[in-house]
């Protein structure tokens, strides 16, 4: 690049992919500067779509903040509205009943595999395929469902509260769980067959868009870009939070840190998230879903606070200052996807264009996760 | 149909293949709905007429009631001609084309070599497109499009050239002519060289790629490039590009089931005619699209290898190979 970059004909273009691009998958603008179909420079462009939610935290009472966290990263609502609520429940000490927390697991694992199942539609669109799209969301559907059942809602879930659930699970959920598990369980077979062994998707994955450990700790990726690139770090594990202990899974690592990489990654984690859930409905213990003494108007001890789980995306967070009132001094979401997408400038130089879509698809990022 | 004057002759073969490549878009992209719908568990249009069958109609009038949009500093002469073109060319092509005994507009010698002259005057009009339309995605897309035409004509000439060597015509009524019944079709090893079958492989995947369809469409590669060289165009242009893809498709397909799967001969000897020429192309193109909806997108590169490394040996291995064998027996 060097050699041609010193000649005087050398030509570049900029190329604006969005913040209206099929690729990106929301309001995300990425510049690149194109040598032909070769990228030479990418730059992601944010703030399209920023609505204020850490600033709303701090004129917000923590009740009055409960709907925000699952505006951020909608995919996997369930797990940002955890993070909330673990964050002010370690803050103030609110204990949370057992019940309420393997409820908690389950239905946030429920919240991956959808998260995970969309994805790997969006995934395979991103590179021409069209059909798996339709499956995936066949199956995301049931779990749609099950959770609107439970909830109330289909996407943005506001189901955690301070010290327990909104409200505990109707008879039919443990069945409908069952069933869903298995029913997903049994097609992974055929996500593999149709995805994973065709021969042009690992033409366009494998040694594609490499990753380095070493990059990702350079911009804090974590998550399954993470994993894909051979860094074990999950908070589930390492930091572990709620119930997590109890459950035995497994953390899937690739080594490659390409495309393909951070695909088997995630196709695993939904077989692990499914044992998850088994488990946790195997373990399910009775009682209430609600702690008894929740303050009406919570104020946590003057204090700094950080509470972080794992989100479809990797490491989600909040970082909570109190200073004794209602509302918090500051409240800082680290979320996974502002992260990840701050190593695509990096990842992407030298690519074709059509393998930084590839690449892009692959780290999975959701736009309002980014802008806040 | 040779009593009557020319010039009714003519405009009867006109009025028909304008007719007929009309109608096969309109049924292409409901077949292509259907298809899709069900390879993907859902059921596809049908809401307008019998199984949604006037749903393409209504497309239809939607893309002529709209207006032509031509974008600011769009050169204007190549953007409105683009389209026109690979319309045209979609229709000559049409000319040479045996539906029957005597349903040929033009019965010459060289229609063979017609299609081809012909079709790949369509390259001309996607760069034309892409390039009028001031849009680097456009642009981007015609370049990938020129390169990835020029290298699928390359195999798929040698193996035309194969097929002229066993038929010895160029002319398409008589090639049909010598395929009279099942055993007698091209594409069967005994009929002339031992690789047919493989020559009609590569001669399906060229014209897959040269009608840039997926697994070959990286000159609409949506997810990359939006949409390719037609991102600029709206109402009847984008409808005119959609009219010519289908109708390139319908030539693609009858033209391998004219090659080697007996046009329109019966497999079985009985009543010849137009109809077993659309059956076996209409089932060609069930067959594109299923292989559209069920692959994804390969990459330039992938691409242009898998013709120059791949298709290009191949093809003239086999036409030497057939060459030897019809010196030798």
């Amino acid at each position: 690049m060097s050699v041609l970059a010193a000649d005087p004909t050398y030509e570049t273009f900029v190329l604006n992919m969005g913040p209206q691009h099929p690729a990106t998958h929301g309001a995300l603008r990425v510049k690149l500067v194109m040598d032909g179909e070769y990228i030479v420079e990418a730059e992601p462009v944010l703030g399209y779509i920023h609505r204020m939610h850490e600033k709303m935290g701090e004129n917000r009472t923590y009740h009055q903040y409960l709907p925000n966290p699952s505006r951020l990263d909608y995919l996997s609502a369930m797990a940002c509205t955890h993070g909330h609520v673990a964050t002010v429940e370690r803050a103030a000490g609110i204990a949370v009943p057992e019940r309420a927390e393997y409820l908690r697991v389950i239905t946030v694992e429920l919240n991956r595999v959808s998260s995970h199942l969309l994805w790997l539609g969006a995934f395979v669109l991103d590179l021409g395929g069209f059909t798996p799209l339709l499956y995936a969301m066949d199956d995301r559907e049931q779990i749609l469902d099950l959770l609107e059942r439970v909830t109330g809602s289909r996407l943005t879930y506001c189901y955690f509260r301070f010290g327990g659930l909104y409200n505990d699970v109707d008879d039919d959920f443990v069945d409908g769980a069952r069933a869903l598990v298995k029913r997903i369980r049994d097609k992974m077979p055929m996500y593999h067959n149709l995805i994973t062994k065709n021969v042009i998707l690992r033409q366009r994955l494998e040694g594609i868009g490499p990753i380095s450990a070493e990059m990702c700790r350079k911009y804090g990726a974590t998550g399954p870009v993470a994993r894909g690139s051979g860094i074990p770090y999950d908070v589930r594990k390492h930091e572990p939070y709620s119930v997590y202990p109890e459950f035995d899974f497994d953390v899937p690592v690739y080594e490659q840190g390409d495309s393909m990489a951070r695909y088997l990654v995630r196709m695993d984690e939904i077989e692990q998230s499914l044992r998850i859930v088994e488990q946790g409905l195997d373990k399910l213990p009775e009682g209430p879903v609600m702690a008894e003494k929740v303050p009406k108007i919570i104020k946590p001890p003057k204090g700094d606070y950080y509470c972080a789980v794992e989100a479809a995306r990797g490491s989600f967070g909040i970082r909570l200052v109190s200073d004794g009132t209602n509302t918090p001094y500051r409240l800082k979401l680290r979320s996974p996807c502002f992260s990840n997408v701050s190593l695509f400038g990096e990842a992407a130089r030298g690519l074709l264009l059509a393998d930084a879509v590839a690449l892009f698809g692959s780290l999975d990022l959701v736009i309002p996760d980014i802008d806040r | 149909m040779s009593e009557l004057p020319e010039i009714f002759r003519v405009l009867a073969f006109v009025g028909g293949i304008m007719a007929l490549v009309g109608l096969n878009a309109a049924f292409s992209v409901w077949l292509e709905r259907k298809v899709a719908g069900h390879i993907q568990r859902r059921i596809g249009p049908k809401e307008v007429g019998p199984f949604g069958i006037f749903q393409s109609l209504a497309d239809g009038i939607k893309l002529m009631s709209k207006q032509l949009v031509v974008p600011a500093k769009a050169d204007p002469v190549l953007y409105r001609l683009a389209p026109a073109l690979t319309m045209i060319t979609a229709v000559m092509v049409f000319v040479v084309i045996p539906f029957g005994p005597a349903l040929v507009a033009r019965d010459i010698n060289i229609g063979l070599l017609l299609i081809f002259a012909i079709a790949s005057v369509n390259v001309l009009a996607l760069l034309m497109g892409g390039w009028g339309s001031n849009n680097k995605y456009a642009v981007i897309s015609a370049t990938r499009a020129v390169s990835q035409n020029v290298a699928y004509e390359v195999p798929m000439l040698i193996t035309v050239v194969t097929m002229v060597m066993i038929a010895g015509s160029m002319n398409l009524n008589t090639i049909v002519g010598q395929q009279q019944n099942l055993l007698q079709w091209y594409i069967f090893p005994w009929n002339g060289s031992l690789l047919l079958p493989v020559s009609f492989l590569i001669f399906f995947v060229c014209a897959m790629a040269e009608t840039n369809r997926a697994p070959f469409d990286l000159g609409e590669a949506e997810s990359e490039l939006v949409a390719g060289f037609h991102t600029e165009y709206g109402g009847m242009g984008f409808g005119l590009f959609f009219l010519g893809e289908y109708g390139h498709v319908f030539v693609g397909c009858a033209l391998a089931s004219i090659l080697f799967l007996g046009g329109w001969q019966c497999p079985f000897g009985w009543l010849p005619g137009i109809h077993w020429l659309l059956l076996k192309t209409y089932l060609l193109v069930f067959v594109v699209m299923w292989v559209r909806w069920t692959y994804p997108r390969t990459t330039l590169y992938g691409l242009l290898n898998l013709s120059w490394k791949v298709l290009v040996p191949f093809s003239l291995a086999i036409l030497v190979l057939t060459a030897a064998m019809l010196k030798v027996f």
